[in-house]
């Protein structure tokens, strides 16, 4: 991949750096909390060189951590993944070329990969970008991983570290950033109390999909609201989303 | 228990995804509405997936330590701060206060 060093600035691969390092530190406590939790070395291993989405990953060993069936694993990681299918149409000019280049370059869509490309218009920047952050995050991701997997067999009690912390904190990491609209908020926000409400007696891993039904107050809300929704709409408590909405519909 | 059949179906899914994108772009537009709720659905299950994995463990609750680092570690996220210090406080503060002999 020349074309990559050729077109590779001082500042791109800075930025490559921090992601790398900032996601080392995840794939360093994924692999090592997956073994520690008593899930064979492979399954972390194998997980990230084929799924290669962290954030998946990592609610799937959660939800079998927490004795969840493999079924609901695979249904909470693909949910978390549907959101690849937008960022495939997003960089679809990236990663187009040969077919072995476009198969390659499919399994390296990820959150940030997508993000760098996002940050230019020239196509040859969009590419570059793409490309450094994709290659650099998929080396970093697994070898890291690997390390944890290795830490987390030689370190027995990986809680001393706080290591089960970091769990949850790159959930928040990853989601906070995304609460901007109302509905959103209270969607997430019922879905949480529904999990954590349903945990002592529910099996684990169901919790976690009722929360979904979260998304059902956000619908109900939004059909209420677009009946409503005029130009010259009284300001009541739902305002603000509704300005939302209808920007959004603007744009359609 | 994960078995590599269940690794090789999230593959398989994950793939999919990811693949639908550039081989349907041009022919396909994605309603705004469906995105959104693709991405509602997504940031449901990290706040839902957040709270659980802070505040319990089995059927039961986690302790205090460790739901407290992740509340360090959200208002860090909130004020901007930048990942890797966000990982390692969470994990930071959960450890100080084991060794400080909070559960």
């Amino acid at each position: 991949m020349r074309f990559l060093w050729r077109t590779a600035s001082p500042a791109l691969l800075r930025d490559v750096t921090l992601v790398c390092l900032a996601d080392g530190i995840v794939g360093v406590s994924f692999g090592a909390t997956s073994v520690a939790g008593g899930l064979a070395w492979w399954v972390p291993v194998a997980l990230s060189v084929l799924v290669f989405a962290g954030g998946s990953q990592i609610a799937a060993v959660g939800v079998v951590l927490t004795g969840g069936s493999p079924v609901a694993a695979v249904v909470a990681g693909a949910v978390l993944n549907t959101r690849l299918f937008p960022y495939g149409l997003a960089v679809a000019d990236v990663v187009a070329g040969p077919w072995w280049r476009r198969l390659l370059g499919t399994h390296l869509i990820t959150d940030e990969s997508v993000a760098f490309a996002m940050r230019h218009a020239a196509p040859e920047r969009r590419r570059a970008s793409f490309w450094a952050c994709g290659v650099a995050l998929f080396l970093v991701w697994n070898a890291t991983v690997l390390l944890g997997v290795a830490l987390g067999s030689t370190v027995r009690n990986t809680n001393a570290f706080g290591l089960d912390a970091t769990f949850p904190a790159v959930m928040l990491a990853l989601a906070l950033p995304t609460l901007t609209s109302r509905s959103t908020r209270v969607a997430a926000g019922t879905g949480a109390v529904i999990a954590v409400a349903l945990t002592p007696v529910l099996p684990a891993g169901l919790p976690l999909l009722a929360a979904l039904g979260g998304l059902g107050v956000r619908w109900n809300g939004w059909r209420g609201r677009r009946s409503a929704a005029r130009p010259e709409a009284p300001q009541d408590s739902g305002s603000a989303v509704n300005q939302e909405e209808l920007s959004a519909g603007g744009k359609r | 228990m994960m078995p590599m059949t269940a690794i090789v179906a999230l593959a398989a899914v994950t793939y999919a995804f990811r693949l639908a994108g550039p081989l349907l772009r041009g022919r396909v537009t994605v309603p705004a509405a469906a995105e959104r709720v693709f991405t509602d659905a997504a940031t449901v299950l990290l706040i839902a997936l957040a709270a659980t994995s802070a505040l319990t463990a089995g059927h039961g609750f986690a302790g205090w330590a460790r739901p407290a680092g992740v509340l360090v570690a959200g208002v860090l996220v909130a004020r901007r701060a930048p990942f890797p210090l966000v990982v390692v406080a969470a994990a930071g503060v959960t450890a100080l206060l084991r060794l400080a002999g909070v559960s």
